[in-house]
């Protein structure tokens, strides 16, 4: 009896198991599902609005599908054949131009910060990631007014650079704060080897902290570029000039207006939305070896 | 004492930070000067761009009378309770979705890895545009999600933006959809940190999944848990192009939030003084905020 019913038993129970397993197999396929539509949806209504070819009317009746897509919207864009996209590619490169400096100059002073916070034994570094943190106090759009004020103080108003100082100091407390955090990882013994085999403090930034943090520069170019592309306000406030406008001002500019055409301020959207995907999948590497730092000790594959 | 208990025990010198010698490298004057040049340009950065703003913005709000004519006006009283609430309920859900997200990430199976990859972008598109698309998705009858409703479900979907706690529903949800991502990939970094010992032990214990989340997952990302969500509550507190975006405000002015309603006042109705002190009235949340933070950061090494 008892080897027929432990047999019957274990089969009952294997079963139970399998019968779990293919549940929790569908729970997340649904769940996948669901955040897939869930994340897809407002880039499908851009697309649904950009395909439509409908232009300057404002009855955009609302479809689920375009009935007859058609790229004219990315044509006019292309061809800054609309009265708010006839300098869209000035614009492309101004904002650009914004985002790239920020990118540069938030990786330049966050490592050299970086490396003097964590890496100079400078008793307790903390105080440099902790001031920097005073930062966050005030969110960054609760200063523009002060900040417009300010900069016309430097003598830098109605000036790109004044848009990029804004976006540097609001992404550098994060980057010192991921570098800080990233370098701790690496023994320190690796700086006091090269020092005691002469290498002054500025060799040990160029030849091993800055090629070992490599992973975290990516996570905080990233950070910073995607900050300076989200960035609507400061630009609004501290650009004025026609030939300084940016591309998230004119879409600003197309949001208010109901008579815009649609389908080109969509068209224009998605072309804006591509550097940081690209330079994002560019990174990726870097960018998931990043995040996932001291990993390697858990979960091995 | 179970194999989970020993793991635990042994594991929690390599939890924390890496063990790292007391005695302190002696300066040389040399090694100071370094020092002293790495972190010039940003403090030069630091009391230029955020000291002195900061300054000015305390200066500038700073006449009680001002705090009088904030209080006498009905709008906003509104809009402090709207950004609490955006923040609050906006901050707490999103944090909470993607603690629990970042386990189902950690899954693996290709498709969940491309998944991951798709869910990453609404971070990675620019604000001003998603958040104008997430505006024409609930534009009345014309919306996506409504024209949605009414093709597969036959419901007449809402007006989203004409009744007060659906327009607030929906910046809520369009931050939720735009942040989430950004905190999950944190998250998910954290759950990788802990070392894969400490769960195959509880697992031969015979602890299930939600056991081992409550008791081994939670506890060891508890401090990252804290860290990430006052960041984020100091950033939803001064969020704008989702409230400028989304609903705009509407119906009438009545979703605004702090940043917003700084922005009406200064442009709309050229009272900057009055924009800043508006802003400025979230500095006795903000400030509590920061000095926890900084306590947390201090006490343990932020755990990612």
């Amino acid at each position: 009896m008892s080897l027929a019913a432990a047999s019957a038993g274990l089969a009952l129970a294997r079963r139970r198991q399998r019968r779990r397993r293919v549940l929790i197999e569908a729970g997340s396929v649904m769940l996948g599902l669901i955040l897939l539509i869930w994340s897809l949806i407002p880039v499908y209504n851009m697309f649904l609005i950009a395909l439509d070819p409908e232009e300057g009317e404002i009855e955009f009746t609302g479809n689920i599908w375009p009935p007859e897509p058609s790229l004219d919207a990315f044509g006019v864009v292309l061809t800054q054949a609309d009265r708010y996209l006839e300098h869209f590619w000035q614009q492309f490169g101004n904002s650009l131009f914004i985002g790239l400096m920020t990118m540069l100059l938030t990786v330049l002073i966050g490592s050299l910060a970086g490396f003097a916070a964590s890496r100079m034994r400078l008793g307790h570094g903390s105080w440099i990631t902790n001031t920097a943190l005073v930062t966050y106090v005030v969110p960054a759009a609760f200063l523009t007014i002060p900040f417009y004020r300010v900069i016309h103080s430097y003598g830098l108003s109605n000036d790109p650079w004044g848009v990029i100082a804004a976006q540097v100091t609001f992404a550098t407390p994060f980057a010192i704060l991921t570098l800080r955090h990233y370098a701790s990882l690496i023994p320190l013994e690796l700086d006091d080897a090269a020092r005691v085999d002469g290498a002054s403090s500025a060799q040990v930034f160029l030849r091993i902290y800055l090629p070992l943090i490599t992973p975290a520069l990516a996570v905080v170019a990233i950070y910073a570029l995607v900050l300076a592309w989200n960035d609507y306000f400061y630009q609004f406030v501290l650009l004025t000039k026609p030939s300084q406008m940016t591309v998230a001002m004119m879409q600003g500019h197309m949001f208010e207006d109901p008579d815009a055409a649609w389908n080109a301020m969509m068209a224009a959207a998605i072309i804006y939305s591509l550097p940081p995907i690209v330079i994002f999948f560019a990174l990726r590497r870097y960018f998931t070896a990043g995040l996932t730092m001291g990993g390697l000790k858990g979960t091995t594959p | 004492m179970s194999g989970t208990q020993q793991v635990l025990a042994t594991g929690a010198v390599t939890v924390n930070r890496p063990h790292r010698p007391r005695w302190h490298w002696r300066l040389r004057s040399s090694d100071l000067t370094w020092a002293t040049a790495f972190v010039v340009p940003y403090a030069a950065v630091f009391l230029a761009f955020a000291i002195y703003p900061i300054g000015y913005a305390l200066w500038m709000g700073s006449g009680p009378s001002l705090y009088v004519d904030l209080i006498d006006d009905p709008l906003y009283l509104k809009t402090a309770v709207n950004t609490l609430l955006f923040a609050g309920l906006g901050v707490n859900l999103q944090m909470f979705l993607a603690l629990l997200l970042s386990g189902f990430f950690m899954r693996r199976r290709w498709w969940i890895r491309a998944l991951l990859v798709i869910y990453v972008l609404p971070w990675a598109l620019p604000a001003v545009q998603a958040f104008t698309s997430v505006h024409w998705i609930l534009i009345g009858e014309m919306g996506l999600v409504n024209r949605l409703l009414e093709e597969l479900f036959g419901i007449e979907g809402p007006m989203w933006f004409s009744h007060w706690w659906l327009a607030l529903g929906s910046n809520i949800a369009a931050y939720i959809w735009k942040w989430m991502p950004f905190w999950t990939v944190i998250f998910i970094a954290g759950r990788m940190m802990i070392p894969k010992e400490i769960h195959d032990a509880a697992a031969i214990d015979g602890a299930t999944d939600s056991r081992r989340f409550v008791h081994i997952t939670f506890p060891l990302l508890a401090n990252l848990y804290l860290v990430c969500t006052l960041l984020a509550t100091a950033w939803a507190i001064g969020e704008f192009n989702t409230v400028f975006f989304v609903s705009n405000g509407s119906p009438v002015m009545s979703t605004e939030v702090l940043a917003t309603l700084g922005f009406r006042y200064t442009f709309d109705s050229a009272k900057p003084a009055l924009g800043v002190a508006a802003v400025m009235s979230a500095l006795p949340v903000l400030i509590p905020i920061v000095i926890i933070l900084l306590r947390r950061i201090q006490a343990r090494e932020m755990q990612l």
